[in-house]
């Protein structure tokens, strides 16, 4: 944690300040196409849309859905045919990157992937890589959604945790402070304005934010609660109008589990690692042909099991779910994850 | 409750003892976002909702839950799904009971998001030919017309084909035929190249969620699909154009004689991809050259369940 420093960019001046950090680093925004709004990679004629919460989330800057983890090329010995040998080469990329754009819940997003990728057991060296050499500048959320519940997750429309810069829209324009050292550096290269003018005006803005938002369930007891429903009927009624597809899972902030595979042609190939949903019925599915999870009530179950009891219990009560409210507003069958949770505390507690 | 409402609810009330649960409409988390409701017991009719949003084909969940005895309620399009499943052979008519609605058409999500912020809607209603939309800030009207699914815009059956209570007077079609096959036709004036790199913007926002074909009604290879399948290994799991062209592309092609025109593939999408327009392009196709039209006739075999050696339209030999 650093002092906390803080600039000014007048409204004007924004677009400005847009295009000088993508000078000399890769940079991410949001963008409008048709009714969707999703992050990706800023150039010169792409207009950011900073209104509204995007629809999918930030977790492809640096969690990408297809990457290659190396390459692999079978090479005959000509000297005699039978004998081959297999050369591999190393494809980690990760160029300096900033997000601009990103809410509170996207950033934090990336503090579930820390624990899983950066464990220091045995880290991800791909993940690693990228997180290292990526900054997030976070927007106060002024504006939270009905669908939001950041919350109940222990969040807020203000939250500056995860995020490397914080900037919150005041009446003139854009009011800036930095969150982390790697944040501090950066606009120190950028020649602001300073900020301390706006500071109070910041402050309030961001108080408003967080009592804009109410908790919608207390997730006190609630990894208990879900291991008591474990065996019971009640996912396969709460979820039948579940259509098992992945839009949930590819749209979360937190969502991190992945495929490993092989595509190959002729003698040449690459390993890959793909997003992956435990929506899918492959993702379950044992070499044997037997599938520990045959139908969506369980992959269902899995899904807020992981978020809010399995994932909790194994990392300090770190809950795998941000809030965003974004698996709510894009399911195709209006599938609520709230109120999933508060009817499963329902029936947790009838079954006491 | 609204009489059809009511209606609904009593119908559903009576079948419930011949059914293992019944699907139909029920209130979502606001209130232009509707949820299929699944009905087990009377208590869950609490929820039931008829309305302009009830947007959803409850067909799609047949091809899941075949060994069971199943009530649906359906609006004209979505009939035709139950039609065709059991002219397939998929589904057993005698497992169903079958509550038809009706419809003078459902309003477009992504359409009514293009016109204004729906974050906040508290209220919503159809007053004739208009819906009015309230948010805590604003209240707006709306063309009922302007926003209804473009399907709805030439929609040739308003009332279901198949059903075992109608709810509410037989409908006759009113909307232009022609307009069937617009979306198509005016893609088809622009040049190779221009639709070329349509189609590349577009699909690359897929993520591979498979949303489009879970809520098909007709995908019903399910869990073996080869979009995700190792073996065969026809598609690789990469996140490129050419996949996600395949993907829409095999779609497409498994529906040939088979695709209801329900437009459900591209409600779903999360990334707004136009891929309704593919689905219609081989419907337009399988019109011409077979006459058909999937899921009107109980009677009827779709064209690829035949085969003909000569087949009047298709000239091989002149080839």
């Amino acid at each position: 944690m650093v002092m906390s420093m803080s600039w000014f960019i007048p409204e004007n001046e924004f677009d400005i300040f847009v295009k000088n950090l993508s000078k000399k680093r890769r940079l991410f925004v949001p963008v409008k196409e048709n009714s969707i709004v999703r992050f990706v990679e800023f150039k010169d004629g792409i207009k950011p849309y900073f209104e509204k919460q995007a629809t999918s989330s930030a977790k492809n800057t640096i969690f990408p859905q297809t990457e290659t983890l190396f390459r692999f090329e079978y090479k005959k010995d000509p000297k005699d045919l039978k004998k081959f040998s297999v050369e591999i080469s190393e494809t980690i990329e990760a160029p300096e990157t900033v997000v601009l754009g990103t809410r509170p819940c996207d950033a934090r997003g990336f503090l579930v992937f820390d624990k899983v990728f950066l464990n220091p057991k045995h880290p991800d060296i791909y993940y690693q890589n990228r997180r290292e050499k990526s900054l997030f500048i976070t927007m106060t959320c002024t504006d939270p959604e009905p669908t939001c519940f950041c919350k109940a997750v222990g969040s807020s429309p203000a939250d500056s945790l995860g995020s490397d810069i914080l900037i919150t829209k005041v009446k003139d324009g854009f009011f800036v402070e930095t969150i982390t050292e790697k944040g501090e550096k950066l606009l120190n290269e950028l020649n602001l304005k300073d900020g301390d003018a706006y500071s109070k005006e910041a402050e309030k803005v961001k108080d408003e934010a967080n009592e804009k938002l109410e908790s919608p369930f207390d997730t006190k007891g609630l990894s208990a609660d879900i291991l008591k429903l474990f065996n019971t009927n009640f996912w396969e009624k709460e979820l039948a109008h579940c259509l098992s597809c992945g839009v949930c899972t590819y749209l979360c902030p937190t969502c991190y589990c992945f495929n490993i595979t092989d595509e190959t042609s002729d003698s040449e190939g690459e390993r890959i690692r793909t997003w992956d949903a435990c929506m899918f019925f492959h993702f379950t599915l044992e070499g044997s042909g037997h599938n520990p999870r045959p139908t969506k009530a369980e992959r269902f179950r899995n899904r807020v099991g992981h978020k809010f009891s399995y994932f909790p219990d194994r990392y300090d009560g770190m809950i795998a779910c941000c809030g965003c409210g974004r698996c709510i507003k894009s399911c195709p069958a209006s599938v609520d994850i709230r109120k999933v949770i508060i009817d499963l505390k329902e029936a947790a507690n009838e079954s006491a | 409750m609204t009489d059809r409402e009511e209606k609904i609810s009593e119908l559903i009330k009576n079948e419930l003892n011949n059914v293992d649960f019944f699907i139909a409409y029920g209130r979502g988390y606001d209130p232009i976002h509707v949820k299929p409701l699944f009905v087990y017991e009377e208590k869950d009719l609490d929820d039931l909702v008829m309305n302009i949003f009830c947007v959803h084909n409850n067909a799609s969940y047949l091809k899941t839950v075949k060994d069971k005895k199943v009530g649906i309620v359906v609006k004209g399009c979505d009939s035709r799904a139950v039609v065709q499943l059991i002219q397939e052979g998929l589904i057993n008519r005698d497992n169903l009971r079958i509550i038809g609605i009706p419809c003078t058409g459902v309003i477009s999500i992504k359409k009514l998001k293009e016109k204004m912020d729906i974050s906040r809607v508290t209220e919503a209603k159809v007053e004739s030919d208009s819906v009015i939309i309230k948010t805590s800030d604003e209240e707006k009207r709306f063309e009922k017309d302007d926003l209804l699914a473009d399907k709805c815009l030439w929609c040739q059956y308003p009332t279901p084909v198949i059903y075992d209570h109608l709810v509410g007077e037989t409908i006759e079609p009113s909307r232009p035929k022609e307009l069937e096959y617009k979306i198509v036709e005016e893609m088809e004036k622009e040049d190779l190249n221009v639709r070329f790199e349509y189609w590349n913007k577009e699909l690359s926002r897929c993520i591979r969620c498979y949303a489009c074909r879970n809520v098909c009604p007709m995908c019903v290879c399910q869990d073996q699909c080869v979009m995700e399948s190792r073996n065969p290994h026809w598609i690789s799991l990469k996140s490129n154009i050419t996949e996600k062209v395949m993907i829409q592309l095999i779609h497409a092609i498994h529906l040939a004689g088979r695709c209801v025109s329900c437009g459900e593939c591209e409600r779903v999408c999360p990334m707004d991809i136009p891929i309704f327009k593919i689905k219609q392009k081989m419907n337009q196709i399988v019109e011409e050259l077979f006459d058909y039209k999937a899921g009107i006739d109980l009677e009827a075999t779709p064209p690829l369940y035949t085969f003909q050696v000569e087949e009047a339209k298709i000239k091989e030999r002149e080839w």
